[in-house]
């Protein structure tokens, strides 16, 4: 039987995984019964949030218009601009992709970026306009900007609809006949590629895995290249979507592999497997890992619920591991951890599964990103946190990350962007018409101006049209400075941040006015200043509480008041004390609050 | 033995002596229309019930246990002059009768001005009242209106003088801070107040309770009483007042010498109190008592020969050491220290109340020198736990 190996790629919810599910309808993997929405996303959050995370991949059977029947595998792959790795690795696993674009929203900043992926990794891409039974589709125009990208005819362009399955079955017989078969020598030693991995309470470390060179078979004792480590086949199979145990995987095809491992981190996604005790094969080519550049600090607001938060990030992580954590100590907010994370939405999904799944209440500081310091004794470190910056006298040289920003809106709002990336301190490399009216504007950003609301406010600045996706670009010195809050003269640990130094007035103005109103009165004077070394850039005083007492207290509510008072204590046991001032939990919540940063 | 009468209303003697004494509460719950601010178990235009339910009221004295001899009684509403002097003097008798009235009792009730003429006032003293306490709450017509009061200025001092020409001592309550009322329009509230030669005023900051009126009108936008116009508000009350020979002696309270209020006293001092009538509160022995709150309830359950009680609470041991502190740190005598003020002044979480002036140890009392923030003292207090080994013998 024939093998197709495609994945799906496409900018955030330009409807991937609705066309993944009406793909598992027509070839007939599910029934209709079983139809759930949107079945390949499996957790809760990428359910809500539309957005795929880990990787899955199912078989597929397709009988084409010729007669022949097709074996397909289809690799899902995350949307969005954290998860890029992810998309790498999957399209590592396929000889072709679908390119998917919305008809309405036309060409957007991950449609490039995921575009440039697949072609850079030699894949046959198919591109596909999706959702044209919206009214607002716009097929022609849409066609025009894919082929402006991709070259080809406009009127070429597959046209779909995801929810009405309409254009589907072309789209099929479009995936047997311009997707190659995979090459591979099915006589030659087992390579096998370790696309993910995933932890499985019941089962251990379960791979996915794309055999390209010879066959995995039960009980085969593997060899894992890069790790160096043996393990035996206690299970193979193939997900239809249903998982369907097999005795053999042989050359193209894609599955699943269980050897008993019960450690995620004992697994190298990317390694190549192959058997013990032949000549040893080349390896496959892997991935980098991914590298965290997002850090913030993850705090119980209960100081109690610290080693829970230990075990979620444990477990957390054995599904996950970009996210990288170690214990830090705030003098404010306690114990808790310092968290790395690829990306913003990464941080936002791992923080809400923590608090979902988990059922954690946290605290997380400012995000900020990884700056390197040449020290006076010429070593070169990276600092993650604000405090760990060293003294001024202590270092010749800072250097911050950039990034290359890759922005796609309609042309009537480049000038509104231009602003906008000029305030963050960003470089124009270059801009380039997609279409008449649309555009696509390319930065050297630093990621510290980019991981602080750059999204939201790009988004409000454009009416939400502008799409945005950024890959690193390496580190540059800056004129940066620590600003440190103070409050009633006590530095607060989770309030420093690093800043360029002419946003630092800005940061410290904002920060200092915003902990005014959040900070209630307490009963005395408590200045709240903000700082750079031992300068004032900001002040402002929360005044003290002048009248805190019950107006009547009398023989018919003695009961009353106290319980009262009472639970006003039990409200105030609730803060966290900073020195000698009461701050609120939701204070530091509010004030560190990501979405109404300094503007 | 001192005379109470010569005491200073703030006197630690007097402040501890009034745990002796014995007093009741009757509830009177009618109103002619029910304040935007009040969250007491009160009802309007239910007058056509004031006589079953004075009825029900002697009952329930009836069917309490005989005690001991009285020496306060205070009638509180609601609105007691909604009701006749002779049904008030019913309520007296049977008081008299059950438990005994000492000779210098002192007999009180909250009266509306608008209620109190010289007839009235009179027949009230013939019955044996002999203190009045008048909701005046501002003597700013305007300000009245905002606060859903129906008498005007001039009425409180026609009030307030007829009950001094019919021999009663005489005690107004102002409310300060309803959010438009100016500072000055409070100082002359104050002033008009003082120059009626009271014995007596309270002066209440306007609180916004849960599920009254005012609540709603704030949840809905309308503006909250200010913090800052209150304290300020405050301190010319109690500097005016003290001018005038009225001494505060709690949060909200200022007499002359000898005219403190015992049935107030005797409640600070953790004092015993018998409570009858709609959702009154009594005390005996440790035992806080309440009786329902809806009208018909109340007057099913006398109708059923049974007492209307609706809870019940034993405070014993540390929690009553802790409520003694409670209710005794409001008045400027404050508390003698005993085990629960010793604990509390030797926690580091005292400290910053005495850094800060907001508490002073005095002759073995521990008193609030600030008290508009009394409150933050007893809560630090409240969270006392009780010290180890300690327990025994407490009970």
């Amino acid at each position: 039987m024939q093998t197709r190996n495609f994945c799906i790629i496409a900018h955030i919810d330009h409807g991937k995984s609705t066309l993944a599910d009406r793909l598992m309808e027509r070839t007939g993997a599910v029934t209709e019964r079983e139809m759930r929405d949107q079945l390949l996303d499996s957790m809760d959050i990428e359910r809500e949030r539309g957005i795929t995370i880990k990787a899955q991949s199912v078989q597929l059977r397709y009988k084409a218009k010729s007669g022949e029947t097709f074996l397909l595998h289809l690799i899902d792959t995350p949307g969005h601009v954290d998860f890029s790795y992810e998309v790498s690795r999957s399209l590592a696993a396929c000889e072709g992709a679908i390119l998917l674009v919305d008809a309405a929203q036309g060409v957007q900043a991950q449609t490039l970026a995921n575009a440039y992926l697949a072609i850079e990794a030699g894949l046959e891409v198919i591109p596909v306009m999706n959702k044209i039974d919206l009214p607002a589709a716009e097929p022609e125009r849409v066609a025009e900007e894919i082929t402006s990208i991709l070259g080809g005819d406009p009127a070429d362009i597959l046209a779909v609809s995801a929810k009405t399955g309409e254009g589907v079955e072309e789209l099929l017989e479009e995936i047997v006949n311009k997707f190659p078969a995979p090459t591979g020598d099915p006589d030659a030693p087992l390579r096998g590629l370790v696309f993910d991995s995933h932890f499985d309470t019941f089962r251990g470390v379960v791979c996915s895995i794309r055999v390209v060179d010879g066959s995995l078979r039960q009980n085969q004792e593997l060899l894992f290249m890069a790790t160096h480590e043996r393990h035996n086949v206690a299970e193979l199979g193939v997900l239809t979507p249903h998982v369907k145990p097999v005795q053999r995987l042989d050359s193209g095809e894609v599955g699943y592999l269980i050897t008993g491992v019960k450690q995620l981190d004992e697994i190298r996604v990317g390694d190549t497997v192959t058997e013990v005790g032949v000549e040893l094969p080349e390896p496959l080519p892997g991935y980098l890992e991914p590298k965290p550049m997002v850090f913030a600090g993850l705090f119980p607001s209960d100081g109690d619920d610290f080693e829970r938060l230990r075990e979620a990030l444990e477990k957390l992580q054995l599904n996950d591991t970009s996210l990288l954590w170690e214990p830090e100590t705030s003098r404010a907010l306690g114990f808790g951890f310092r968290c790395g994370f690829l990306g913003l939405l990464h941080m936002e999904i791992v923080r809400e599964r923590l608090e979902r799944e988990y059922s954690l209440d946290l605290v997380s500081t400012a995000p900020s990103v990884a700056y390197r310091v040449t020290q006076t004794d010429g070593t070169v470190i990276e600092i993650r946190s604000p405090q760990d910056l060293p003294d001024q006298t202590m270092r010749t040289a800072l250097e911050e990350p950039y990034v290359r920003a890759m922005i796609i809106a309609p042309s009537e709002y480049t000038g509104t962007i231009m602003e906008l990336v000029q305030k963050r301190r960003g470089e124009m490399d270059h801009m380039q018409y997609l279409g008449p009216e649309r555009v696509e504007l390319t930065y050297h950003l630093p990621l510290a101006e980019v991981v602080f609301d750059f999204f939201d406010n790009l988004k409000s600045r454009t009416r939400g049209y502008a799409s945005l996706d950024y890959e690193p670009d390496g580190y540059r010195e800056s004129d940066l400075v620590k600003v440190d809050i103070l409050l009633a003269g006590q530095s607060v640990d989770a309030f420093s941040a690093i800043t360029h130094r002419t946003k630092a007035p800005e940061y410290g103005k904002s920060m200092v006015g915003r902990l005014r109103e959040l900070i209630p009165r307490q009963m005395f004077d408590v200045p709240i200043q903000a700082a750079i070394g031992s300068r004032i850039i900001s002040r402002e005083t929360v005044k003290a509480r002048r009248k805190d007492v019950l107006a009547k207290c009398y023989g018919g509510d003695v009961s009353r008041k106290r319980k009262l008072l009472e639970k006003q204590k039990e409200g105030k046991k609730r803060m966290k004390m900073v020195g000698s001032v009461e701050v609120p939990q939701d204070a530091f919540v509010a004030a560190l609050r990501v979405d109404d940063g300094p503007k | 033995m001192t005379s109470a009468a010569l005491l200073s209303p703030d006197d630690a003697i007097l402040a501890e002596r009034a745990a002796e004494w014995r007093s009741a509460y009757i509830h009177i719950p009618f109103c002619a229309r029910v304040c935007p601010y009040c969250d007491f178990a009160v009802v309007a235009g239910q007058d056509n019930l004031v006589d079953r339910y004075v009825g029900a009221v002697l009952s329930e004295i009836e069917l309490h246990p005989r005690w001991e001899t009285l020496d306060a009684v205070s009638f509180g509403g609601g609105t007691p002059s909604r009701v006749a002097p002779a049904l008030l003097g019913m309520v007296i008798e049977r008081l008299r009768e059950r438990f005994g009235l000492q000779n210098d009792v002192e007999i009180s009730m909250e009266a509306n001005p608008e209620d109190w003429h010289a007839e009235y006032s009179e027949q009230a003293a013939e019955v044996g009242i002999n203190r009045v306490s008048f909701g005046a709450q501002s003597f700013d017509d305007e300000v009245l209106d905002r606060l859903g009061r129906v008498h005007r200025s001039h009425q409180i001092s026609s009030a307030v003088r007829t009950a001094q020409a019919t021999g009663l001592a005489v005690s107004v309550d102002l409310i300060f801070g309803e959010p438009s009322e100016s500072i000055e329009s409070w100082r002359r509230s104050v002033e008009s107040a003082i120059g009626l030669e009271l014995d007596h005023l309270s002066t209440y900051a306007l609180t916004v309770e849960r599920g009254t009126e005012l609540s709603r009108q704030v949840a809905a936008g309308a503006e909250a009483p200010d913090e800052d116009d209150q304290a300020d508000k405050y301190e010319i009350a109690i500097e005016a007042s003290l001018a005038a020979g009225l001494v505060r002696y709690e949060v909200s309270n200022m007499a002359v010498v000898g005219q403190a209020c015992k049935y107030n006293l005797s409640t600070w001092a953790q004092g015993d109190y018998l409570a009858f009538g709609l959702g009154a509160h009594g005390h005996i022995g440790g035992l806080r008592r309440r009786n329902v709150r809806r009208l018909d309830r109340y007057l099913s359950e006398i109708d059923a020969g049974r007492r209307p009680t609706a809870g019940e609470e034993a405070v014993m041991g540390w929690s009553s050491e802790i409520e003694r502190l409670m209710l005794g740190l409001r008045r400027s005598a404050g508390v003698i220290l005993g085990r629960g003020g010793s604990q509390f002044v030797a926690d580091p979480r005292s400290q910053p109340f005495f850094e800060h002036g907001i508490i002073e140890v005095v002759e073995g009392r521990l008193v609030v020198i600030r008290p508009l923030l009394t409150d933050a003292v007893i809560r630090e207090v409240l969270d006392l736990s009780e010290p180890d080994g300690a327990k025994e013998g407490d009970c």
